[in-house]
């Protein structure tokens, strides 16, 4: 089957810095992916390259065999660290300007995940807790019906509550015939809903595992993995 | 349902052995239906390709049975539950029996011993 993402040999530089150098790997439909790494580990710029953002300096990106561009970000649902939502919004707003803005948003799938993640219309985005914010940010990504899903850092500094559901959420509402790549350096807690890992480190891939076979063959659990490898 | 996972080892082993104890001890009963693959993926948090290849081992020992369009149930041989109960036992006592023997017992010393706390454990539930 074709791989739903394709990275071939991809390098970026931003100026004289090498954010990424010589990354390559495929992920298939049906999997959840972690793509590990510390804090300026080249995490982010990936997942920018993969999402059409930014261009790579070299190498190349194909999402279900197109190459990045407007084709393949039809089909990629990106949700960026940083929210895309403007204070001014009520959820409603967002949700509408999201419907608006993709062919592929699901108004159905986003009414059914606001009330599970117990978000109301009315609420005002300015007014959300960073916890909540996460919650309707996920919300936004998740109700499209793409082919590859980008969540960058998902988790990153909410409270354990908010996390916990965003994870349920994760598992409830991913689609099986789409790939979801979820980017973090907090390991322990969601570790047991990815099928591969992916791990950067200074802008180089250097493993890409299933996890249960790390679990297998190793004899440990990926948090352990993880702080070996980026021990300092 | 709660299990405590050990990230160390794989998660599809631990569920099938979660799994098999609820069914020795009667809490999923013979013919039972069984959550689906989501639903629990979502209870327990876990990636739902691996609650699927827990489902899929537990077929292949005759635990669970899939009915086309209905969804998966518990067998209703009781010859396979006893046998998961028999190996479950068996587990136990390698376990048991290697750990009094690290401690320096023989095995009549064990027997003995076994017999002992079997009687203490009887007449303190007898007493109370």
């Amino acid at each position: 089957m074709e791989p739903v993402l394709e990275v071939a040999q991809v390098g970026k530089r931003y100026g004289s810095k090498e954010a990424l150098r010589d990354v390559s790997f495929k992920a298939g439909a049906g999997k959840i992916i972690g793509l590990l790494g510390s804090n300026g580990s080249g995490k982010t710029t990936l997942m920018k390259l993969v999402a059409g953002i930014a261009a790579p300096s070299s190498g190349e990106i194909r999402i279900c065999g197109e190459p990045v561009g407007r084709q393949s970000r039809a089909m990629t649902s990106f949700m960026p660290d940083k929210p895309m939502t403007e204070p001014w919004m009520r959820v409603k707003d967002a949700i509408a300007f999201s419907a608006d803005f993709f062919a592929d948003f699901d108004r159905a799938k986003a009414k059914e995940m606001l009330s599970f993640m117990g978000l109301s219309d009315r609420d005002r985005v300015s007014s959300l807790s960073k916890g909540m914010n996460e919650r309707l940010q996920l919300t936004l990504a998740l109700s499209r019906n793409a082919r590859l899903y980008l969540l960058d850092e998902p988790i990153g500094g909410v409270d354990p509550v908010a996390r916990e559901k965003i994870l349920d959420a994760i598992v409830q509402y991913y689609s099986e015939d789409s790939c979801l790549i979820v980017s973090t350096h907090l390991v322990t807690d969601i570790e047991r809903i990815f099928d591969e890992v992916i791990f950067v480190k200074d802008g180089r891939l250097v493993l890409h595992e299933e996890v249960e076979q790390i679990r297998m063959t190793r004899g440990r659990s990926v948090v352990d993995l993880f702080k070996e490898v980026y021990a300092e | 349902m709660t299990i405590e996972f050990d990230n160390n080892a794989p998660i599809y082993i631990q569920i099938m052995n979660y799994m098999k104890k609820q069914i020795v001890i009667g809490k999923l009963g013979p013919g039972d239906k069984i959550e689906s693959v989501r639903d629990l993926a979502a209870e327990l948090q876990i990636n739902p390709n691996t609650i699927q290849r827990t489902f899929q081992e537990l077929e292949r020992e005759g635990i669970v049975e899939t009915k086309r369009g209905l969804g998966r149930y518990v067998t209703e041989e009781e010859s396979t539950i006893m046998r998961i109960k028999k190996e479950m036992a068996a587990e136990l006592l390698d376990r048991f029996v290697g750990g009094m023997k690290e401690l320096g017992f023989t095995g009549a010393d064990i027997v003995a011993l076994v017999e002992d706390a079997v009687r203490d454990d009887a007449n303190a539930k007898g007493g109370a």
